[in-house]
């Protein structure tokens, strides 16, 4: 019976939200085939991987070494490609992060193994099928899955966590010995000033774009986003201006991101910034401009002057939260 | 400094998606092709890259049907020396054989580095940079938008969630390009002239098998019809409302 192989991803030792999806999603093709999910831990040697039976892992691996605290692309592709080779996997199902999105391409390469790549939905009977969006989200690729094993990269918030009741065993691995051959070398991670979380991890994002016609105004948004729990996103727009840092910008040519609720303030909903948000679950769209594209995906809107609404929606939305 | 650019030809992101009557593919009557975005900075890069050496030679690759020619020309015309078409019609949705094409055609170039644009807005891959490095046993780093190479040491910064990964690596290397690694130049007519006389070999090629078998491409679920709750801000109540109680995300 063949298992499925996740791996999770941390920061500072601590995993991410993304390490839980993919368990996730691992549960799904492991109940299919009958077999189990095993998690391969990767991080310093703080890094801990109690408690992941909750979330679905029958098996936990946890290699736990200085020389991979940080994302290091050799060490991390010849250790997934070691556990891999030391099993029966019939898939690896990794996040679709800026290190998954590194990893599986380099870990399908070593395998000779296809890529399924930013997936949004998968599912298992009669063989592994995925959908993946293409052409900037304006098409949905299916998927059959033809030979095995396969290495699957699943969009952040695209599958919810579970909260299961598997015992999962924690078992510690090793670097694999690639560790001395690494040449290119992740030396240090650059933290923004302030840190806050980033567009396509967060599960409500609050966006704006050129009608807020300042960059002083952001802090209207920034307002909203603190009141809602949300990450700040961008239009190109304002980032192309100057006003927001790259990081934050949504769409074709910035991030892609899947929130539970997205709030498109002041953009009028070009195709590449639709390319970056469409698969958010709830859109809510604040212009002036009836006729705003926007307003075409947005499940709720308001039409008028953002300058009015969003200092009010931020004060009703604290006034909830307090009670 | 000989430096090797991998281009796609891709669908302007303007385009409107219509699916063929096959329900596998696009309906290309209409649609405008350009050279794949992110693929510019690459050219760009490698450009600069060679004008800073002083001299070398910037070669540029594509696997695709014979009209990625034009695709190829576009990037000559932005100074890159020669193009090499391996051409095929046939395309994957594994990345993996378009990888193992280029790694065959790269492999005895003796290239300092080979760029990439970090993915392609048609299949949003985000991988053949990554494997083809991996095919060549060659150090990689993707997404990146910094880069300084100084003699064989490179030093990349590619953006991460929330911070930025610095990476050093020594030559030969690969390098996928993001936004922000630098501006484009826009062809001047007389690259344009140029590009028509620089040399372009085709080589027919076989693409290998992948391990993804294409069951349908369809166009995205049609989100609800959505509802103006109002205007203004007395709005915001029934919003706030409708979040709540309707959608269950507040
Ligand atoms: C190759 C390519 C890649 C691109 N990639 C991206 C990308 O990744 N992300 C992206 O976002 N764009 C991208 N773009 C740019 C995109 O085409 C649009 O130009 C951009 O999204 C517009 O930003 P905007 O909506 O903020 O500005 P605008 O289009 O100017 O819209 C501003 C909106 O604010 C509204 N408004 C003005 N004042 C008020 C007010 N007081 N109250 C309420 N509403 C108000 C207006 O009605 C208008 O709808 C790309 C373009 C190209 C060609
Ligand atoms: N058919 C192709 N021919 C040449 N280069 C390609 C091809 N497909 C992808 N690439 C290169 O790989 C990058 C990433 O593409 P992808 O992995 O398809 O998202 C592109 O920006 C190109 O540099």
């Amino acid at each position: 019976m063949a298992d499925i192989l996740v791996v999770l991803e941390q920061r500072d030792g601590v995993l991410k939200r993304v390490s839980h999806e993919v368990l996730a999603a691992g549960r799904v093709l492991a109940d299919a085939s009958g077999g189990q999910v095993h998690a391969l831990a990767i991080g310093g040697p703080d890094l801990s991987g109690d408690g992941l039976g909750a979330f679905g892992a029958d098996r936990v691996v946890v290699v736990g070494d200085d020389a991979v605290k940080l994302y290091q692309p050799e060490l991390y592709s010849a250790t997934v490609t070691d556990q891999v080779q030391s099993g029966e996997y019939s898939a690896v199902i990794l996040s679709a992060t800026a290190m998954g999105r590194d990893l599986g391409p380099r870990v399908a390469a070593k395998l000779d193994c296809p890529l399924a790549a930013d997936v949004t939905e998968l599912s298992s009977d009669d063989g592994i099928v995925v959908k993946r969006p293409a052409y900037s989200g304006k098409a949905i690729y299916t998927l059959r899955v033809t030979s095995s094993p396969v290495v699957i990269a699943v969009r952040p918030n695209a599958v919810a966590p579970i909260d299961g009741s598997q015992a999962g065993i924690v078992d510690t691995g090793q670097v694999a010995s690639a560790v001395r051959a690494a040449r290119a070398v992740t030396k240090a991670i650059k933290q923004p000033e302030r840190h806050a979380v980033d567009v396509t991890e967060a599960a409500i994002v609050v966006s704006g774009g050129r009608g807020l016609k300042e960059p002083e105004h952001f802090s209207l948004i920034e307002d909203l986003a603190g009141a809602v729990g949300a990450a700040v996103g961008a239009s190109r727009a304002v980032v192309d201006a100057g006003w927001r840092p790259h990081s934050e910008q949504v769409g074709q040519t910035g991030k892609t991101v899947s929130p539970n609720l997205y709030f498109a303030v002041g953009i009028s909903g070009a195709v590449q910034h639709l390319a970056g948000m469409r698969t958010a679950k709830v859109i809510v769209a604040i212009n002036k401009d009836p006729d705003a594209p926007i307003f075409k995906v947005a499940d709720y809107g308001i039409v008028g002057d953002l300058f009015e609404i969003v200092p009010r929606l931020a004060d009703e939305i604290r006034k909830i939260k307090e009670n | 400094m000989k430096i090797a650019v991998c281009v796609k030809r891709t669908p302007d992101t303007e385009t409107r998606i219509k699916i063929a009557s096959d329900g596998k593919s696009i309906d290309e009557a209409g649609v405008k092709f350009v050279l794949n975005p992110y693929d510019e900075y690459a050219v760009e890069e490698a450009l600069k890259l060679k004008e800073a050496a002083g001299s070398g030679e910037v070669v540029v690759v594509s696997v695709g049907a014979a009209s990625a020619q034009e695709t190829i020309r576009n990037a000559l015309a932005m100074g890159a020396d020669r193009g090499v078409l391996l051409k095929t019609d046939a395309v994957s949705l594994d990345p993996l054989p378009t990888a193992k094409l280029l790694a065959g055609e790269l492999k005895s170039g003796e290239y300092d580095l080979i760029f990439f644009g970090k993915l392609a807005i048609d299949d949003y891959s985000h991988a053949v940079g990554a494997m083809v490095a991996e095919l060549l046993g060659m150090p990689a780093v993707s997404s990146v938008s910094d880069l300084t190479v100084d003699g064989s040491v490179g030093t990349a910064e590619r953006e991460i969630e929330g911070g930025v990964e610095v990476v050093e690596f020594p030559l030969p290397a690969a390098v996928t390009a993001e936004k922000g690694l630098n501006e484009p130049r826009y062809p001047a007519l007389r690259g344009i002239m140029m590009a028509k006389k620089k040399p372009l070999d085709v080589k027919d090629v076989t693409l290998p098998e992948g391990g993804l078998e294409l069951v349908a491409l369809t166009l995205p679920p049609q989100r609800q019809e959505g509802r103006i709750v109002g205007e203004g801000p007395d709005a915001v109540p029934a919003l706030i409302d409708a979040l709540r109680n309707e959608a269950k995300v507040l």
